[in-house]
């Protein structure tokens, strides 16, 4: 029985004040500071404009422009409208774009919060989706790491509830990270008129969207604690019965779950770029989610290890959970890999500005991002043995969970922020915000039942699991 | 195989993969030596029961892959940049990285290739399996539903055989070295 001690309770529980506290401190020195843009501003006005990674949020720009600006917009998102645009209207465009920078640095506290929440997200949901994998699976060898699934997915509520908050603020105008939400983008004539994010209107629109947000926390929520109450009841009771129920459960949810990891991936992450779109993004998103929440459950279960509980699970057990964050780590690679390729080759402007900004902007986190999640995972664990030792495994698990959270720093950011990013106070905190509540969520669902099932039927066979 | 000193080797024959593998650790913690099993099919768990080494052929694998993947780059290089400037999709070609994305798929294909096809011709050399080659199993029922273990005799033959016999061998013969 695992205890979760008042220093541990402590740690976790300061982690999220002084994350939240850094967050607000970062805040306000954010509104303070822009006076900062200014300063490298006459050379942004010139270069940035012919930047075609710039009309991702070219809502600011369209103050200035007026009608004409709104044709070249509303025909074709090439980088020659762009050009011709900057230097037709070179001295507007510097107001403009002074006010655009200022909407970015107003926009990088929201998405900072935004990138560790889903960040954080994907953690929970990842070991929900595997747990509901066990038990339709009827997966033996697992049986006695569930306990540590089950916590683990619960830690979703918090990063949800902290999403639905953003984008209801996204709705009232706080902020201008979802390019999608701005006022008359939808409306013929309206200065904010955008032709092709009106015809999206019919998925983007305020009500079905926060109906959908809505719906993916129901439904995953649901799931996390239908799975929980089974196993527990299975404590007490019909061991066999409370399996038999969880498999439906874990049959419907991965119903739902197929169809939502697209769509909340879609809505949450790919609309912030909404003239863009891939259809592979969702997949991409579920591999980047998953192999971080493999991260998360073996650093919890070599923690759990190292103070000498979990005496069930041996070297196998770790070996396979090492195995499953390797191949999801290549699998990330292969989707992305397969998202970037056929961009990069058909060369379509609509299409490549999504990579052209991250290529002139974010070369550096892009590459870091790129070797953290493939090459350093592939390099560290590649070998049997190395999966078996926790040192390497360690190394792996941060390498990804690192690799991850820049991973979707890079999903969200360039959207939001343009070039305006950097990890400062606005980052950290947050980050420290959601690992605090992740650590005292899990922890606290980790001390409240054993972490070993009684009943299950399978939990001899997971004792015995060898491979 | 693998007996170099000269004793007689003593064959048991089995006909349950579970009575083979506790039979071979209760052997080896008695102190026998139990030089090869043969088996229509892979025992789990015999190669550790057997104390056999951990095979290097996987570490052999990463540097055949390598050279699969430094091949595959050189190939791209050669045809594709230099011997013949290619013209992919409108890009630069000056450079080989500045069209890598597109020689991706070669390159992950011929790491595989050579590590899988390597691999593979080095294991059968190592076993020295080749055509024509002689079969090495003792008894062709191995082939089929019997299991047959060489042991050792280092001590008392009698002995061993009555061990031997106790673990639920069907058969047991003496083989001079």
């Amino acid at each position: 029985m695992f205890e979760f001690t008042t220093k541990a309770k402590q740690l976790a529980i300061g982690l999220t004040v002084v994350g939240a506290i850094l967050w607000i401190i970062g805040f306000a020195l954010n509104g303070s500071s822009s006076h900062e843009a200014d300063h490298g501003h006459d050379a942004h006005a010139t270069e940035m404009h012919a930047d075609a990674g710039h009309d991702a949020h070219a809502e600011e720009a369209h103050d200035a422009h007026g009608e004409d600006a709104h044709a070249a917009h509303g025909d074709a998102h090439a980088e020659e409208a762009h050009a011709a645009h900057g230097d037709a209207h070179g001295a507007d465009a510097h107001d403009a774009h002074a006010e655009h920078v200022h909407h970015q640095q107003q926009n990088r506290p929201w998405s900072a919060l935004y990138v560790a929440a889903i960040f954080f997200l994907g953690l929970g949901l990842g070991q929900l989706f595997f747990l509901g994998i066990q038990y339709i699976a009827q997966a033996g060898w697992s049986a006695g790491l569930l306990r540590l699934m089950e916590a683990q997915a619960f830690t979703i509520i918090i990063p949800l509830l902290v999403i639905l908050v953003i984008t209801l603020l996204g709705l009232g105008h706080v902020h201008h990270m979802f390019h999608w939400m701005v006022e008359g983008i939808n409306v013929p004539g309206h200065e904010n008129y955008d032709e092709i994010i009106a015809g999206k209107r019919g998925f983007l629109s305020p009500g079905f969207f926060i109906a959908r947000v809505v719906i993916y926390i129901v439904g995953w929520v649901w799931a996390a604690r239908m799975l929980r109450k089974n196993s527990l009841l299975s404590d007490s009771g019909d061991g066999v019965a409370m399996w038999n129920k969880n498999r439906k459960v874990g049959a419907i949810f991965t119903v739902f779950y197929a169809v939502t990891s697209s769509t909340s991936a879609w809505d949450l992450i790919m609309s912030i770029d909404t003239h863009w779109f891939s259809t592979l993004f969702g997949w991409y998103t579920f591999a980047g989610m998953f192999v971080s929440s493999f991260a998360a459950i073996i650093l919890v279960t070599l923690y759990l290890k190292s103070k000498g509980l979990l005496e069930w699970v041996n070297d196998n057990h770790i070996h396979d959970l090492g195995k499953f964050m390797f191949a999801f780590s290549v699998f990330w690679t292969y989707l992305w890999f397969s998202q970037f390729v056929l961009i990069w080759y058909a060369n379509i402007p609509e299409e490549v500005t999504y990579y052209m900004q991250r290529w002139d902007q974010y070369k550096v986190p892009f590459f870091t991002m790129l070797s953290l999640n493939f090459i350093f995972p592939v390099l560290a664990i590649l070998s049997r043995p190395a999966k078996r030792v926790p040192g390497t495994l360690v190394m792996a698990a941060v390498f990804v969970l690192v690799g991850h959270y820049m991973d979707h720093y890079i999903m969200i950011m360039p959207g939001t922020v343009g070039d305006q990013y950097g990890f400062g106070l606005l980052e950290l905190g947050p980050i420290l915000f959601f690992a605090g509540l992740f650590i005292y969520v899990m922890f606290r669902n980790l001390a409240a039942a054993p972490l070993l099932h009684k009943n299950h039927p399978m939990i001899t066979e997971s004792k015995h699991f060898q491979q | 195989m693998g007996h170099t000193k000269h004793n007689p080797i003593v064959r048991a024959l089995f006909n349950d993969d579970d009575v083979v593998l506790s039979a071979v650790k209760d052997l080896r913690a008695n102190g026998f030596h139990v030089s090869e099993v043969y088996s229509p099919f892979p025992i789990h768990g015999l190669d550790e029961a057997m104390g056999l080494k951990r095979t290097r052929l996987s570490t052999a694998a990463f540097f055949y892959g390598l050279t699969g993947l430094f091949f595959a780059s050189w190939l791209t290089y050669y045809t594709m940049i230099m011997d013949w400037p290619q013209n992919i999709g409108g890009k630069p070609n000056s450079m080989w990285f500045l069209n890598m994305p597109s020689f991706v798929p070669v390159m992950f294909e011929l790491t595989v290739f050579f590590a899988a096809h390597l691999m593979c011709w080095s294991y059968f050399a190592v076993n020295g399996l080749y055509p024509g080659a002689k079969a090495q199993n003792p008894d062709p029922r191995t082939t089929d539903d019997h299991f047959l273990m060489e042991v050792e005799l280092e001590g008392d033959e009698a002995e061993l055989n009555k061990k031997l016999q106790e673990l639920g061998a069907l058969e047991i013969s003496k083989i001079e070295a």
